[in-house]
Parts: structure tokens; C-alpha cells; sequence
């Protein structure tokens, strides 16, 4: 298997092939991170650009530190402190970047395509770390790569994604994901945030509103937040009746399978989507997936590195 | 295939000949460790340090090193795979051999010196070999060879160490290509 994919935009385009190609080369990048020495050469003497014009925390700083860790330099460039503040447009900031020999940008933006858009016209390499409601790919990634070290395989398992549905990327990614390495993927939440037409992404995804049912056969449950930022009108009444009709509390959990893996993306919403003693509690990996963020990530900044600049992936 | 430069038996009496070298030379009971470079490096290591074991008389540590992140041609080329690494016991102040099945141009023994020096200060590092193929790069040289041979740059070495013996030898073919470690870039494709 040899990656030849100049950008990471998104995992529908990827094939399972290449999924668990990037997934293998993680695993690697892992064992990196548990040396005393947690620094290799791979990237030396490139340059990253973390282009973020929606705010991020985690994802940034995973980003970074998964460039640095590869000894690749990096710039951090956020929209508050920027020149598209003062009215100039992606396109020309992403010029500007490549300018200064930019070699990979990262970029972080609230419209969906943003990253194709960037793809297009520029010769650095592009990874997208998430964009509008569309795909999140690394977050996938390192979703399916705790799945796979935890449970040793995705291949029918039953995946719970519960909460907001219809505007996470994170949701749409990890089916893509999922699906395309043979898990069966369940929906949940309020009927307005997790439309039926979900069910056409591909033929292993299911929609149900009633949350005992989503649960109850789930070996994964990958609970996400609300995302309020994005909604344009109140999608349901309240967080108090969110947290109580499709929180998972103490209640929901204890008729949950023994060993099913609680999973979130964060930042978690304690006391909403999820009780505090399930996050902290023993099936939570919550905190591994951070970890796995960081191996995901030097592997993708690793893989385009070397994919050739002649073969613009479709 | 042709018929093999070693066959399986005389790949045997290498390998121990081998082993006999680097016991002979490192008789200090737990100073010695085996580190096979990822992949073909890896079961000619097992297998020597097995010799070793047997030699010496106590158990000699073999671990497995992948030199990809410490290449020099990364910038060329479609990312190599990434095989495990693991050298799980100390290298600091012990001997290290390094163990690989071909020695070529030296550039993998020099990204391997990098690599290793990441996991701690060894005392001493030496390189053992199952053939040395000549064609150097770099001024690096084996300290333990088990056959030199002349190639040339158009033929492929290939060691195979497997557990089961019948298979194993050591085969030399002809490829139309030249290697990509040694093609300049604007050769290749």
C-alpha cells in the first residue's frame, strides 16, 4: 500500500484500504509517543501552517504538537488576531501563507468545502481540520483508531453515535469511517437533530429516536455535544430536557453491555450529554482518544508529506 | 528463481559462523544486545541472537529498529510503510549490533545509527551483515559479514530467514529497474 493522496480533506473519499493504511502508520507514531525521546526527524526543515478561522483549542494544539513532534516548524495563525479580520479573503491568505514556503496547511473553517476550495489552486499540501458541518477526517481517525485498540477490530461492531447528528462533522466523518471498515452505525437524538435521511450515507447506518434502543446493543457510544454555535433555531426545548430524554446518566448506563466503550470528541458538556461519573468512570477512553489525536495526526502530516505533488487526490 | 548464491544450509553455517564472530568478540556476559533493522534485519537478528543464547550461555536481548523517520530521501519519495520498533531493555553503555541482510549503501546504517541514538548512549555499535553486495555511499563498513558478494546495480539481493528452514537462502536476481535507493531522483518515476 503506498499513499499518493496529496491532501487529507475528507474520509468519504478514502478508501477502507487507505484508512487502515494511515491507521497501521498511527500505531507507529503511538510508540513514538511513549519513548523518552518523543521527537523524530520525518518533517525536518518543513513548514506547517495551523490556519484556523474558527476557533479550536485541542485540535490545534494536537496539530502543533503532532508537527512538532515530527520537527516540522509551525505557525499558528488564528482569524481574531489576522488579516481576515480586516477584510481579506481566504483565498489570498492562504497565497500569502504559501509565500513563505509554506509546505502543509492546516486549515480550520466554519464553511463546508473550505479546504477543497483551498486544495484547488494551492501547491502546499492541505489537511482539513474540520469544516462547517461537513467532515472532521482526523477526528474519524482517531475515533476508529481507539475503537480498533480497544476492541482489536471494527468489523461489525454496533457504534451508538448519539446527540447532535445534523450539524456535527464529527458525526459525518465517523460514519464514513465506520462504515467503510464494516461497522454497523446506530444514530440517536432529538428527531430534529438526526434526520432519516442519514440513513442514505451508506447501507450499515440506521436512525432511532428512542435512546433505550440505541444503546442497549451498542459496543461503542460516542456521545457529542450541542453544538449551539451552529444551530440557527432552538432544535429542542432545552439542555435540562436534552440531558434528561438523551443524556447518559447513571440510569441508561447500567442497562449499557459491560464493556462498551464510552467515547466523546470533547469538549464535554458534564451534567448535558454526558453525567460526570460515566466520563471519569472505567468504560470512558475519552482521554485516550486525545492521545490517539496526537499518533492520527502525525500520521496524516507524515502520509501527505509524501504524497506526490502530481497526483491531486479527486 | 535461480539457483540460490546460499542455500539453505550453508545460510545456516553463515549465520553461525556469524554468531561465533560476534560471541568472540563480546565475551562480557550482559553487555551485549541485537538490535535487526526493520524488516530484513529482523528474523536474521532473532536467529543470531538464538546462536548467541546458546553460545554464551545466557540469554542475549534482540530487539527490532525501523529507520524510516531517519531516512534521507523522505522528501523523494511516497511515504514508506512504518514497521514496528521495539527494544524493549536499556542500550545505555551496552554493545549494540546492529543486523541487517544486505549491506548496500550504507545510507539505512546511517539513518539506524540516528534512529538508535534516540533510545539512549551505547557503549559501542556495531553492524553485522548476512552479504555485503559493495556499492558503498557513505563511509560506513560492516564489522561482521557473512559473504561478500559482487553485484551490480541492476541485480536484487534477497535473504530469506524464515522459521522454516527448506525455504531459506540467500538469491540474487536481475531487475530491469535500477533500486530507487540508489537512482538519483530525476530518475525516478
Amino acid at each position: 500500500m503506498t499513499w499518493n493522496r496529496k491532501h487529507l480533506l475528507d474520509l468519504q473519499s478514502l478508501s477502507a484500504d487507505e484508512i487502515v493504511h494511515l491507521l497501521d502508520t498511527a500505531r507507529e507514531f503511538k510508540a513514538v509517543g511513549e519513548r523518552s525521546i518523543k521527537k523524530v526527524p520525518a518533517l525536518r526543515g518543513k513548514t506547517v501552517v495551523n490556519l484556523f478561522v474558527e476557533p479550536s483549542t485541542r485540535t490545534r494544539i494536537s496539530f502543533e504538537l503532532a508537527a512538532l513532534r515530527l520537527s516540522a516548524d509551525v505557525i499558528n495563525f488564528s482569524a481574531e488576531a489576522s488579516s481576515l479580520k480586516k477584510g481579506e479573503t481566504l483565498k489570498d491568505t492562504a497565497r500569502n501563507l504559501e509565500a513563505l514556503n509554506a509546505d502543509i496547511i492546516i486549515l480550520r473553517h466554519g464553511a463546508s468545502g473550505a479546504p477543497h476550495f483551498l486544495a484547488r489552486f494551492l501547491g502546499a499540501h492541505v489537511l482539513n481540520a474540520g469544516d462547517g458541518a461537513h467532515e472532521h477526517p482526523t477526528q474519524g481517525l482517531l475515533d476508529v483508531f481507539t475503537i480498533r485498540e480497544k476492541k482489536g477490530r471494527v468489523e461489525g461492531l454496533n457504534v451508538t453515535i448519539l446527540g447532535d447528528i445534523l450539524y456535527s462533522r464529527v458525526a459525518r466523518s465517523n460514519i464514513w469511517a465506520l462504515t467503510k471498515l464494516g461497522a454497523k452505525v446506530t444514530l440517536c437524538g432529538p428527531p430534529t437533530l438526526v434526520p432519516k435521511t442519514f440513513e442514505s450515507f451508506a447501507p450499515n447506518v440506521r436512525v432511532t429516536w428512542n435512546v433505550e434502543e440505541a444503546l442497549r446493543d451498542a459496543d461503542v457510544i460516542n456521545l457529542l455535544r450541542i453544538q449551539h454555535e451552529r444551530q440557527r433555531a432552538s432544535m429542542f426545548p432545552s439542555t435540562g430536557e436534552y440531558a434528561a430524554l438523551f443524556g447518559l446518566n447513571p440510569a441508561r448506563m447500567a442497562r449499557v453491555k459491560p464493556d462498551a466503550l464510552i467515547m466523546h470528541p470533547g469538549p464535554i458538556n458534564r451534567g448535558v450529554e454526558i453525567a460526570s461519573s460515566i466520563a471519569d468512570g472505567p468504560q470512558s477512553v475519552i482521554l485516550e482518544q486525545v492521545t490517539h489525536g496526537l499518533a492520527v495526526r502525525m500520521a496524516a502530516l507524515y502520509l501527505v508529506n509524501g504524497g506526490s505533488s502530481l497526483q491531486v487526490a479527486a | 528463481m535461480n539457483s540460490p548464491l546460499l542455500d539453505a544450509s550453508a545460510l545456516r553455517l553463515t549465520l553461525t559462523r556469524m554468531a561465533q564472530e560476534i560471541a568472540t568478540s563480546n565475551p562480557e556476559p550482559g553487555a551485549l544486545v541485537l538490535v535487526g533493522i526493520q524488516r530484513g534485519g529482523v528474523p536474521v537478528a532473532r536467529r543470531l541472537a538464538s546462536e548467541l543464547s546458546r553460545l554464551l550461555g545466557h540469554s542475549v536481548p534482540c530487539g527490532s529498529l525501523d529507520v524510516t523517520f531517519y531516512r534521507d530521501d523522505l522528501n523523494q519519495r511516497a511515504a514508506p510503510i512504518v514497521h514496528p520498533t521495539e527494544i524493549p531493555f536499556d542500550i545505555q553503555g551496552k554493545t549494540v549490533v546492529l543486523v541487517d541482510d544486505v549491506f548496500f549503501t550504507g545510507r539505512t546504517i546511517r539513518a539506524a545509527m540516528d534512529a538508535l541514538h534516540e533510545f539512549g548512549r551505547p557503549s559501542r555499535v556495531q553492524l553485522a551483515v548476512v552479504i555485503d553486495r559493495g556499492h558503498r555511499q557513505l563511509p560506513i563498513r560492516p564489522d561482521v559479514v557473512g559473504r561478500e558478494v559482487t553485484t551490480s546495480l541492476q541485480q536484487s539481493v534477497l535473504v530469506r530467514c524464515t522459521d522454516r528452514d527448506e525455504d531459506d537462502g540467500v538469491f540474487v536476481r536481475e531487475t530491469s529497474a535500477m533500486p530507487a535507493s540508489v537512482a538519483p531522483a530525476a530518475m525516478r518515476t
